[in-house]
């Protein structure tokens, strides 16, 4: 880290955040609207059409509705938790913006521990998640956050040791440089050493953001919303665009870490990076409305049995041939 | 937050009862029915409330769980959410006024009820039904049956967590409700069997469409199998989960798929022929397997045997007449007596029994519901099972509210 | 060795899942945008809506009903609501005649009521659409409309004074010069201007182009 923090850098740093607020927003409109509109022509429908010309102003009108709405707390809830926990859920999320390198110029904070600091804050989610549950005095609540927690810290694990794999073999925890020491073709991306931890990392990236199939804490057929069945209004909302912006960290990682970051074939820059992530998102969209939900201890067993081994397999694998 | 304010200043006259949440207390208070749910030996377990508005209990059910953690250690179904009276109904109105009621008792397999009622009527009355009207009511009532069983396979996907299998099979549900539509006139609660034949002819474009239709929907059978019936995580979901041994489904009364899915060849279309049943070659399907996949397995088998019936049906549909001229005035009165008629429904057994005093009214009518026998079963099925296979067994059951508390 | 093959076609059946659904992302879709389109006219020509009046061939605003009443004790639901037309009001010749005849005791010999309805009221909120009403109609007055684009605010949008809608739709019918080249079958046709319904009618029908 650097030694000295001078008033530059904290001021790009605060200007850093201030974008990614606007970036997270707009893209939490932008994301619910893709939602929608991979949801509709999966179903063949035509999804969200009404509000603006085809439909591009849904999210807004969604997201004017949930700001309208009154915050409602159930009775006997506990008022401190039940608020803190959205707060929570959504504020965190803005600090993992930061260390990612969208390009070379556009980092908000490039930090030589960046993946660290985006692994440790990204374990907020959980407390949040688990407030929600407890504080709102509600036994789907309840049960959603026993589910959220124990998924989360399973499949923290597999996730790390994918990470690390790419860790060792690049032999920094910067992100900004294992972007650099990829190549700007697919074959020199990351992807193409460790195949097998990008799989574990992109399932445990699933996992991680509680999406289909592996969307348990909330599981709307069976806890009717999980942690956030009190919520209402903006409650709701905060925790609707946690989840996206998540996302959005979790394929913005593995662009980085597996597919190359900014870099491509003609041209390197940010918009690679976006379309590396927008790419990876239409593929957490597709599998959400392909697949059915997993049960809770098909969730576990798949991380206990399966990925955490072949976690653990292949970072071995990679520290032997990088002694070699 | 005003109004968490005045929220909390309420007086709380039971201080256990708050909606689904919020029973932290030792004793269990709120409704007669979760007062008499006595908590077991386990003073660690969770009393949940799932239903009567929950999104996996298709319409007004309520089951009553003690949880331990997320396992079930009791369930109990609580009825009569949706119950309209319809028996009661059948002792004001005349056989002709009552049949309305029939579409609305199950309203997704309208027709076989419409059946059992109109079946037990003629029965009771001696009406004579000609040729081309059994035809005609084996080939809509086979339609409705699959409509039904596409729209359970699109809500059973929908219980287990995917979206869209249903609006695949509503793609397909519309083609044969326009085919139904045709015949009926209306497109779900279906009023259409009259005593002494069916309301409307086969119109050409009703016979050509429904050709049409048959080799569509088996070609359309693949894709369902590959998008669903062989994906992993569906198979894991389902496959040994909610086991029924056949002497469950005995003890029970159990009936369709759910007898079918535990290896008891029962099928009243074939086990008490009706109608012209016995002129088609059609299959029973059972499986050994008795856990949920079994009965899914089941009922997509019988999308296929409906479709080789209606093919058949159609193929040597007799000319004649759809009503009999001798058929009776809708005012008629039944002799005295009683009769009973058992159809198959996409449920199970549909059974409707008349007792007449000769009066203009039947005395007394009992509607045989398939899904109250079936439901029934849950409460000893889902024992142990975790919470989310207790979603997993109730989709398997195939419930229809309105037909289980009638 | 055999579970590994076992688990890798589990693994596959799942990118066959995601195939599929890849596939059906880039057909079109299936659904008809309701207000901008509708579905053929063929398609909701079969469809039973709520019941109304058949006109007499050679006058199609008069109903061919005879208010034999048969239609009100068929209803399961009672919807159906028919009274018959008085009697005309007797000629001072008639009212003569009756003085007369009441002057010498004997019954009196008043114009008897036409074989027509006076009012025809029908609650399509109670209706059930069973179509009892239909079928012991003796003279084919009563048949299903197939209007299936109806909406209303209130109740009262759903209770039809039958006989003024059966006019409206005559009306309509009599003011375009080719009715069965019509297309779509939308409920232009009472939208029309309706000059023989009365102005003091209530509950009449109320199809979505006029309310």
């Amino acid at each position: 880290m650097n030694a000295t923090i001078s008033f530059d850098s904290v001021l790009h740093v605060v200007l850093a955040l201030v974008g990614v607020a606007v970036f997270v927003g707009l893209n939490g409109l932008l994301l619910v609207y893709a939602e929608r509109k991979v949801a509709g022509f999966i179903q063949r429908r035509p999804g969200p059409y009404e509000v603006g010309p085809q439909g591009i102003l849904q999210a807004v009108a969604d997201a004017l509705k949930l700001i309208g709405k009154q915050l409602v707390r159930p009775d006997r809830a506990d008022p401190l938790l039940f608020w803190m926990a959205p707060v929570l859920a959504f504020f965190p999320v803005l600090l993992l913006f930061l260390p990612l390198p969208f390009s070379p110029l556009l980092t908000g904070w490039d930090v030589n521990l960046g993946l660290l600091l985006i692994l440790a804050f990204a374990g907020f989610n959980v407390l949040a998640l688990l407030l929600a549950g407890w504080g709102s005095n509600n036994k789907y609540g309840l049960l959603g956050a026993a589910r959220a927690v124990a998924q989360s810290v399973a499949y923290e694990i597999p996730l790390l040791l994918a990470v690390l794999a790419i860790a060792f073999q690049e032999g920094t925890l910067s992100l900004s440089s294992i972007v650099a020491t990829q190549g700007s073709m697919p074959w020199q991306w990351n992807i193409a050493v460790q195949p097998l931890a990008f799989l574990i990392f992109l399932i445990s990236a699933l996992g991680e953001t509680n999406r289909a199939p592996f969307d348990l804490p909330e599981a709307e057929s069976e806890l009717t919303a999980g942690f956030h069945t009190e919520y209402s209004g903006m409650g709701f909302g905060m925790f609707f665009l946690a989840e996206y912006a998540n996302m959005i960290v979790a394929c913005s990682v593995c662009t980085v870490l597996f597919l190359g970051g900014w870099k491509g074939p003609f041209l390197d820059g940010a918009w690679w990076f976006l379309a590396k992530v927008y790419a990876l998102l239409l593929a957490m969209m597709w599998f959400r409305w392909t697949f059915p939900r997993v049960r809770f201890d098909q969730l576990l067993n798949l991380n206990w049995r399966w990925l955490l081994p072949l976690g653990v397999l292949n970072l071995l694998a990679t520290a032997f041939v990088m002694k070699l | 937050m005003h109004s968490a304010d005045t929220l909390r200043s309420r007086p709380t006259s039971c201080p256990a009862a708050s909606a689904d949440g919020g029973c932290a207390d030792d004793q269990i208070a709120g409704d007669g029915y979760t007062c008499r749910f006595e908590r077991g030996a386990r003073p660690e377990s969770l009393i949940l409330n799932m239903g009567p508005q929950h999104p996996s209990t298709h319409g007004v059910l309520r089951v009553l769980l003690e949880l331990d953690g997320e396992y079930i250690v009791r369930a109990e179904p609580v009825l009569g959410y949706l119950h309209r009276m319809h028996e009661k109904m059948a002792e004001v109105k005349n056989p002709a006024q009552f049949m309305p009621n029939m579409g609305r008792v199950d309203y997704l397999h309208a027709l076989a009820w419409n059946w059992a009622y109109v079946g037990a009527v003629e029965k009771l009355a001696g009406i004579e039904i000609p040729e081309r009207a059994e035809y005609l009511r084996v080939i809509t009532c086979e339609l409705n049956r699959i409509s039904s069983h596409l729209l359970w396979w699109g809500a059973y996907l929908l219980d287990l967590g995917a979206f869209t299998p249903i609006m695949y099979a509503f793609d397909d549900r519309e083609m044969l409700l326009d085919l139904l539509q045709l015949m009926t006139g209306s497109r779900l609660t279906y009023s259409s069997f009259r005593f002494g034949g069916v309301y409307t002819d086969a119109s050409p474009a009703f016979v050509q469409g429904v050709r049409q239709f048959v080799p569509h929907l088996r070609s359309r059978l693949p894709m369902y199998t590959a998008l669903v019936t062989e994906n992993i995580i569906l198979r894991r979901r389902i496959e040994e989960v909610g086991v029924i041994p056949p002497d469950m489904v005995t003890r029970y009364g159990a009936s369709g798929p759910v007898a079918r899915g535990s290896g008891i060849a029962y099928d009243v279309r074939r086990a008490e022929p009706y109608s012209v049943y016995d002129r088609f070659d059609y299959e029973i399907p059972t499986r050994a397997e008795q856990c949920s996949m079994a009965r899914y397995m089941v009922r997509m088998a019988e999308i296929e045997q409906s479709l080789r019936i209606i093919e058949q049906a159609i193929d040597s549909l007799p000319e004649g007449e759809h009503m009999h001229p001798k058929a009776p005035k809708p005012s008629f009165k039944l002799p005295a007596g009683e009769s009973y008629f058992a159809v198959e429904g996409a449920r199970g057994k549909i059974g409707v029994w008349i007792a007449s005093d000769g009066g203009k009214t039947p005395y007394r009518v009992k509607l045989r519901a398939p899904g109250f026998s079936n439901l029934a079963l849950f409460a000893e099925c889902a024992r142990g099972t975790l919470l989310a296979d207790a979603v997993a067994i109730l989709g398997s059951l195939d419930m229809v509210i309105p037909e289980i508390d009638r | 060795m055999a579970s590994i093959f076992r688990t890798i076609a589990d693994l596959w059946s799942l990118v066959v899942g995601l195939a599929i659904t890849g596939k059906e992302f880039c057909r079109p879709g299936v659904t008809v945008h309701y207000p901008r389109a509708e579905v053929t006219p063929e398609s909701a020509a079969s469809f039973r809506g709520p019941i109304e009046l058949i006109g007499l061939d050679k006058e199609p605003a008069k109903p061919r009903c005879i208010a034999c009443m048969l239609c009100v004790s068929a209803c399961p639901s009672g919807c159906i609501a028919v009274t018959r037309a008085p009697a005309p009001k007797p000629t001072p010749e008639e009212l003569k005649a009756i003085a007369e005849a009441e002057a010498r005791g004997e019954k009196p010999k008043r114009p008897a009521p036409p074989k027509a309805p006076g009012t025809w009221t029908y609650d399509f909120s109670l209706c059930s659409l069973c179509g009892s009403c239909v079928e012991v109609c003796p003279v084919d007055s009563i048949g299903f409309s197939n209007d299936i684009y109806m909406v209303g605010t209130k109740r009262e949008d759903f209770v039809f004074d039958q006989l003024a809608r059966l006019a409206r739709k005559a009306a309509a019918r009599k003011a375009e010069p080719k009715p069965a080249a019509k297309p779509a079958p939308s409920a232009a046709p009472e939208a029309a201007p309706a000059p023989a319904a009365s102005p003091s009618e209530t509950g009449a029908a109320t199809p979505a182009s006029e309310a």
